[in-house]
């Protein structure tokens, strides 16, 4: 149990550090603004009651925002798909359901699954975000085009982590 | 009592989602409207010292280019010192010439952090408080004009980039003096909006922007860039100029802070002047 919190504590850290001093470096148009922290939100055991969740991604969001000088910007991003967590994972579930002593990873439930978990709720986020970034529909154009590109290297990124971190 | 306690229960994760959403979307709001952001941003001791620390890695890969930067910059100063003119006075006196006081004062400063693919860009430098950086100065780099500074910690201060939408600064065209109001539409960042020039100034592609130096910020006649284009969707007297920034903002390094000697005086002048 205590290993649980131990490596979610690290993945909070190296996820907020990775987000802020890496991929935010990546500067190459506008329209790519990659935000791959939510793994985060995506990785939580399928047990976290939803207080717990709300919590944490109002923390996770704070952490990002001190980094970026947005106050309140990720944040709202981040507890706005935490809500929406637990109705995507009771709707794509396994026939089955989920099997006590598993994670919400890819090598547990496929690729498929983990993919069309990751794409919906990065895809929630980073529309969510770059409205609210923009502050208005005005330029709709810009805002789908960015949330687009950026989901897409999002979900690839997070994808790929899973091949080359979790192989268990 | 019990019966609000059950339904508390019953939706306690609805209720804390409103709840945090809202807090969130209000501290944003806020910000976004009246630019005031006290505890969350990036001059932080901690958060400024993690830049810190990568900025450490990432500036070997612009060397090169700041180097250029650095010794064309040199050459230009040395073209200006007292060495580079021939002398032709006769009597050499030295007198304290009450005609020139110093107005502005330079600190250099190290970009830590930059952005621009964000609507609202920021930078953080390693200079602050106890480097005498306050609030309200402005940043400038060697090629133009870079941003205003916004909070400062002991050590470190945050900027925010002309690359944000919410900063208006006032510039002109050097050639007839003409100004307007700079904005950024958070598109492209090597482009800038120049708001406001009556329709019948003479323009041309190539002119030359600089800070109008009206407020006490920048200093006037700052480089910002050049005219690239004009934009004819004109609002009644006026239109818009497209402005190619001098300044690369994806390689910036070095920056000066700039601060105005008499900026109390001027702004204690000013504000009697409107209450009156």
């Amino acid at each position: 149990m205590i290993k649980i919190y131990l490596r979610n504590i690290l993945r909070f850290v190296i996820l907020v550090l990775f987000q802020v001093l890496v991929i935010n470096n990546i500067q190459i148009t506008p329209l790519l603004n990659p935000l791959i922290y939510t793994l985060f939100i995506l990785l939580l055991p399928f047990e976290t009651p939803g207080w717990l969740l709300l919590i944490v991604a109002f923390v996770l969001g704070i952490s990002v925002d001190i980094f970026t000088n947005t106050p309140g910007l990720h944040t709202s991003a981040t507890v706005f798909i935490s809500v929406f967590r637990p109705f995507v994972l009771r709707s794509i579930a396994p026939r089955d359901g989920y099997e006590a002593g598993t994670f919400p990873r890819l090598a547990f439930y496929g690729f498929n699954w983990f993919f069309r978990y990751t794409l919906i709720l990065v895809f929630i986020h980073h529309l969510f975000f770059f409205i609210l970034e923009a502050f208005g529909f005005s330029n709709f154009l810009f805002i789908i085009s960015r949330t687009l590109l950026s989901s897409f290297v999002s979900v690839f990124l997070i994808v790929l982590s899973q091949y080359i971190i979790y192989r268990d | 009592m019990r019966g609000l306690m059950r339904i508390l229960l019953k939706y306690h994760f609805g209720i804390l989602f409103i709840v945090l959403e809202i807090i969130s979307l209000t501290i944003y709001i806020n910000d976004t409207e009246n630019n005031k952001n006290i505890i969350l941003n990036s001059s932080h001791a901690i958060v400024a010292g993690f830049y810190n620390a990568s900025s450490h890695v990432f500036e070997y890969f612009n060397l090169r280019k700041i180097n250029y930067q650095l010794n064309k910059e040199n050459a230009e100063l040395k073209g200006k010192l007292k060495s580079a003119y021939k002398d032709n006075e006769i009597n050499i006196l030295d007198i304290y010439d009450s005609v020139y006081t110093k107005k502005y004062y330079h600190i250099s400063a190290k970009v830590i952090n930059n952005s621009i693919n964000k609507q609202h860009n920021y930078l953080t430098l390693n200079k602050g408080s106890k480097q005498g950086v306050e609030p309200e100065m402005a940043v400038v780099s060697p090629t133009g004009i870079v941003g205003i500074v916004k909070e400062v910690s002991n050590n470190y201060s945050s900027v925010i980039s002309i690359l944000n939408t919410k900063l208006n600064i006032s510039a002109k065209i050097k050639r007839n003096n003409y100004f307007g109001s700079l904005t950024w539409d958070g598109n492209d960042y090597t482009r800038m909006l120049l708001k406001e020039i009556p329709n019948h100034v003479e323009r041309h592609i190539g002119d030359t922007i600089v800070t109008s130096g009206f407020s006490t910020i920048f200093p006037g006649g700052k480089l910002i860039g050049i005219i690239s284009d004009f934009s004819d969707e004109n609002n009644g007297n006026f239109f818009n100029i497209i402005i190619e920034l001098s300044t690369d903002f994806k390689n910036l390094t070095y920056v000066y802070i700039i601060g105005n000697y008499d900026k109390t005086e001027q702004l204690d002048l000013e504000e009697r002047t409107i209450n009156d």
